[in-house]
C-alpha cells in the first residue's frame, strides 16, 4: 500500500509572487492546500509608533511609505483625520485637486494590480502595459510635487502647491487617451479562454464571510456588496461629482478583476469632472498651516476609500504637538486574512491567482 | 552529384581535398583502418553540436527581442548591434558563477541529470533532414519512431534533477513537468501515426518528399492543431510551461541548479525548442521544399526554407508567451488525458478509413 501524508511547504518570503516579503506555510496533500498559515511583519516598521514622536506636519512622508503604490490616498487618509480633529476647512480647488490625484492613482493602483497578477498567471505582458500608463501618471505627479511615488503632497489645510503651467494639457491628453488603452487591456484579458479557466471559480469568498473578515474595496465588491466609502460615507467633494460603485456578484478572482477594469474607468471620469472644475476654479491650493500645530485634545476615526479598500486613521491626541496614539486600519491586512478561507482545497497556482487579486503591499499590511 | 547524407559529404570534400587518402594510407599503415571513418563522424558530431549551440543563442536571443518588442520594450541594445551578444556574455557569465550543490543533495544523479536532459535533445536531430541531396545525419528507416522514441528520454533528466535537489518545490516541479510531458506524447504519437498511414513510411525523408506537391497541414487538419498544442506542451512554453511555472514554484525542477549545470537544463529547453519545431515542420510543413532559386545550389536554398520555417513556428511560441497566461496543473492534465487523447484517436479513425477507402 502506498502511504501518503501531509506535507508542509514554506512559500517566501523570497519568492517570485508574494509581492514583496510574505511568508506562507502551506499544509499540502499533493498538490492540494490544506491548511494556509501567513507569517507577517517581515517588513515591520513600526510606522505606527514614529508617528508619536513625530508632528503631525512630519509624519506625512511616512504615509507615502505605507502603500507604496498609491501615495497620494494614504496622505489624504492622514491629512483628513487631522483636519477632521482641528475642524480645518480646505479651499474647493483643493479638494478638487486632492481627488484627480487620488482617482489617478486609484488607476495606478489597479494597473499594478492586475499587471501583477497576470505576471504571477504567467501572462507577463500585461504588467509592462500598466507600468507604461503608470509612468505617464507619474510624470504627471512629478511636475505637480517634485517625487514620482514619495509625494507628500496632500497636507492639512490643502495641497502643497498649485498646478503647474501645462499641467491641465497633459492631463486632459491623459484621460483622452486612458479610455481606449484600457479597451485595449481589456481585450487582451477579459475574453482569454485562459484567463476564466485560471479566474473563474478560484477563491470564493460569498457576501457574509467577506463582511465578517473585514474586507473591504474592490474585493468585497467582487463579491456583490454594492460598499463604497465614497458614495456610503462621502468625504471631500465626491458628493458633487458622479460617479457609480462597480460591483460584481460573482464573488470569484474573475469579478474581483472586472470591478478593478470598471473602477478604472470611473476613476477616469471621476477625474475628468475634477479637472473641469480645477480648470475653471481659481484662487488658493492651501490654507494658513501653523508651523506649531496643536489640535484639540481628543480622538477622531476617519476612513476613505483607498485603491485597496477601507482606509482608515485613527488619532488619539492629547492636545500636544504630537499625537498620542495613531492606529492605522490597513485595508489589505484585512483582506489578507481572508485568504486561508479562500484557498483551501485549491492549488498552488489558484493560491497565486487568490492572492494576486487580494492586491497586497506589504508596506501597507507589515507597517 | 548526389549525396546520401552528411557523411558522404564530408568524405567527397575531405576526398577533393587530398586529405582523405592520406588519411586511410597512414592508418592502414598503423592497422586502424577504421580511423578516417571515425574522424569523419566525429567532425559530423561537432558540426551537429556547433549548428544546434548556434541555434539555441539565435533563439535566445530572439526570444528576448520578440518578447521585448511584444512588451513595448527593447529587450538587450548594449551588447553590440542590437544586443546580438547577448547569449555570449550569458553563456560566460554562467561559465563564471560559482556551481552550488545543496548539502542533502544525490551527488551524482544531481551531477548527470543535466547531461541526461541535454543529450536526447541532440541526438533528436539524427534523422531529421535539414535540406535536400543529403542534408540528413542518417536517414534512419523508422526515423520518427527514433526521433519520438529519444525525445521521451529526457523527462528521465527532468525528474532525477528534481528528485535529487533534496528541495520540495524542485521534487513537485519535476513531477508535474513528467506528469506533463508524458500526457502530451501520448496525442502527439498518435498524430503521427495519420500522416504515417498515409506515406506508408517511418522515414522522415520519406514524408517530406511525400509533400512536394501539398503539405500535410492541410491533409492532416486536426492532426495539425493536435499535434500544435502537444508541441507547445512538449517544448514547455506558455500557455503550458508547468516545468518552470516560475510564479508558484521558482524555477520548477532546476531551482537549485546553477553556473554550467544549469546552462545545461537551459540548453536542453532550447534545443528541445528547435528540434520539436524541426520535427513539426518535417511533419507537417513540407520540410525542405519551397521554391527553388536559380544560381544558389539547392541544398542552400532547401535549409534556408527550413529554417525559416521552423523560425516561423518558434516565433509563433513566442507570439503565445507574449499573449496568453499559464493553464493550472490539473487542467493541462485533463486537455491531455479527455480532449487530446480521443481527438488524436479520432484522427488515426478518419485517416484510416480514408486510406482505406483509398481516397488518400
Amino acid at each position: 500500500m502506498a502511504r501518503t501524508e501531509e506535507y508542509q511547504l514554506n512559500v517566501g518570503p523570497v519568492h517570485p509572487s508574494t509581492h514583496g516579503v510574505l511568508r506562507f506555510v502551506l499544509t499540502m496533500d499533493g498538490e492540494t492546500i490544506k491548511d494556509t498559515e501567513m507569517v507577517l511583519g517581515q517588513l515591520h516598521r513600526g510606522i505606527e509608533k514614529i508617528a508619536e514622536s513625530r508632528s503631525y506636519l512630519q509624519f506625512i512622508p511616512y504615509t507615502d511609505r505605507l502603500d507604496y503604490i498609491s501615495g497620494m490616498t494614504n496622505n489624504y487618509g492622514f491629512t483628513k483625520a487631522v483636519e477632521d480633529l482641528a475642524g480645518i476647512t480646505v479651499p474647493k480647488k483643493a479638494e478638487y485637486l486632492r481627488v484627480f490625484v487620488m482617482e489617478l492613482n486609484r488607476i495606478v493602483n489597479h494597473l499594478v494590480c492586475i499587471g501583477s497578477l497576470l505576471l504571477d498567471l504567467g501572462a507577463a505582458t500585461m504588467i509592462i502595459y500598466g507600468f507604461r500608463e503608470r509612468h505617464k501618471v507619474l510624470d504627471l505627479f512629478e511636475s505637480l510635487c517634485g517625487a514620482r511615488m514619495t509625494f507628500n503632497y496632500i497636507r492639512p489645510g490643502g495641497v502643497r502647491g498649485d498646478i503647474p503651467e501645462g499641467f491641465i494639457d497633459n492631463a486632459k491628453e491623459f484621460l483622452r487617451d486612458m479610455p481606449k488603452r484600457i479597451g485595449d487591456y481589456a481585450q487582451l484579458i477579459n475574453d482569454n479562454e485562459i484567463v476564466h479557466m485560471r479566474m473563474k471559480g478560484v477563491g470564493m469568498l460569498s457576501p457574509e464571510d467577506a463582511i465578517n473578515y473585514g474586507v473591504t474595496g474592490p474585493m468585497l465588491r467582487g463579491s456583490g456588496v454594492s460598499y463604497d466609502i465614497r458614495k456610503d460615507d462621502p468625504y471631500s467633494v465626491y458628493e458633487e461629482l458622479d460617479f457609480k460603485a462597480c460591483t460584481r456578484p460573482e464573488c470569484d478572482t474573475y469579478a474581483r478583476y472586472i470591478v478593478r477594469m470598471d473602477e478604472m474607468y470611473e476613476s477616469l471620469y471621476i477625474a475628468e469632472q475634477a479637472l473641469d472644475k480645477i480648470e475653471h476654479l481659481s484662487g488658493s491650493v492651501n490654507t494658513h498651516f501653523p508651523r506649531i500645530f496643536t489640535p484639540p485634545e481628543g480622538e477622531v476615526y476617519s476612513r476613505i476609500e483607498a485603491p485597496k479598500g477601507e482606509l482608515g486613521f485613527y488619532i488619539a491626541s492629547d492636545g500636544g504637538t504630537r499625537p498620542y496614539r495613531v492606529k492605522i486600519r490597513s485595508p489589505p491586512f484585512c483582506s489578507l486574512q481572508a485568504l486561508p478561507q479562500m484557498v483551501e482545497g485549491l492549488k498552488i497556482p489558484d493560491l497565486v491567482a487568490a492572492f494576486g487579486i487580494v492586491d497586497i503591499a506589504l508596506g501597507d499590511v507589515d507597517r | 552529384m548526389i549525396f546520401e547524407n552528411i557523411y558522404e559529404i564530408i568524405a567527397f570534400i575531405l576526398n577533393s581535398a587530398g586529405i582523405l587518402q592520406y588519411m586511410q594510407s597512414y592508418s592502414d599503415a598503423l592497422g586502424i583502418s577504421i580511423a578516417p571513418k571515425l574522424i569523419i563522424i566525429l567532425i559530423e558530431t561537432a558540426l551537429l553540436l556547433v549548428g544546434v549551440a548556434l541555434m539555441v543563442m539565435a533563439l535566445t536571443w530572439m526570444e528576448r527581442k520578440v518578447l521585448a518588442h511584444a512588451q513595448a520594450r527593447l529587450g538587450p541594445m548594449i551588447t553590440w548591434y542590437h544586443g546580438l551578444l547577448q547569449p555570449v556574455i550569458d553563456g560566460v557569465k554562467l561559465l563564471s558563477k560559482e556551481d552550488l550543490m545543496p548539502k542533502r543533495a544525490d551527488r551524482w544523479i544531481y551531477f548527470i541529470a543535466p547531461m541526461i536532459a541535454f543529450v536526447p535533445a541532440l541526438l533528436v536531430f539524427i534523422p531529421i533532414p535539414f535540406g535536400r541531396d543529403g542534408a540528413i545525419i542518417s536517414d534512419l528507416p523508422m526515423g520518427i519512431l527514433y526521433v519520438m522514441a529519444v525525445s521521451a528520454i529526457s523527462p528521465i533528466g527532468i525528474l532525477i534533477g528534481g528528485w535529487a535537489s533534496d528541495n520540495k518545490y524542485s521534487l513537485l516541479g519535476a513531477l508535474r513537468a513528467v506528469a506533463q510531458d508524458i500526457s502530451y506524447e501520448i496525442p502527439m504519437v498518435l498524430t503521427v501515426i495519420g500522416i504515417v498511414l498515409i506515406t506508408g513510411s517511418l522515414s522522415l525523408q520519406d514524408i517530406v518528399l511525400f509533400q512536394d506537391k501539398i503539405w500535410f497541414v492541410f491533409l492532416q487538419p486536426l492532426g495539425f492543431i493536435i499535434f500544435l498544442v502537444a508541441a507547445v506542451a512538449e517544448m514547455a512554453r506558455i500557455p503550458f510551461d508547468l516545468h518552470e511555472s516560475e510564479s508558484e514554484f521558482v524555477a520548477g525542477f532546476f531551482t537549485e541548479y546553477s553556473g554550467m549545470k544549469f546552462a545545461f537544463f537551459f540548453l536542453a529547453e532550447y534545443a528541445h525548442l528547435f528540434s520539436i519545431a524541426a520535427i513539426m515542420t518535417t511533419l507537417y510543413f513540407g520540410g525542405w521544399h519551397g521554391p527553388m532559386i536559380p544560381m544558389i545550389p539547392p541544398i542552400i536554398t532547401s535549409i534556408g526554407w527550413f529554417t525559416l520555417k521552423v523560425l516561423v513556428i518558434i516565433f509563433f511560441t513566442m507570439w503565445l508567451r507574449a499573449t496568453v497566461p499559464r493553464v493550472r496543473v490539473d487542467q493541462i492534465l485533463d486537455i491531455g488525458w479527455k480532449v487530446m487523447i480521443p481527438l488524436a484517436l479520432f484522427n488515426v479513425f478518419i485517416t484510416g478509413l480514408l486510406v482505406a477507402g483509398g481516397v488518400l
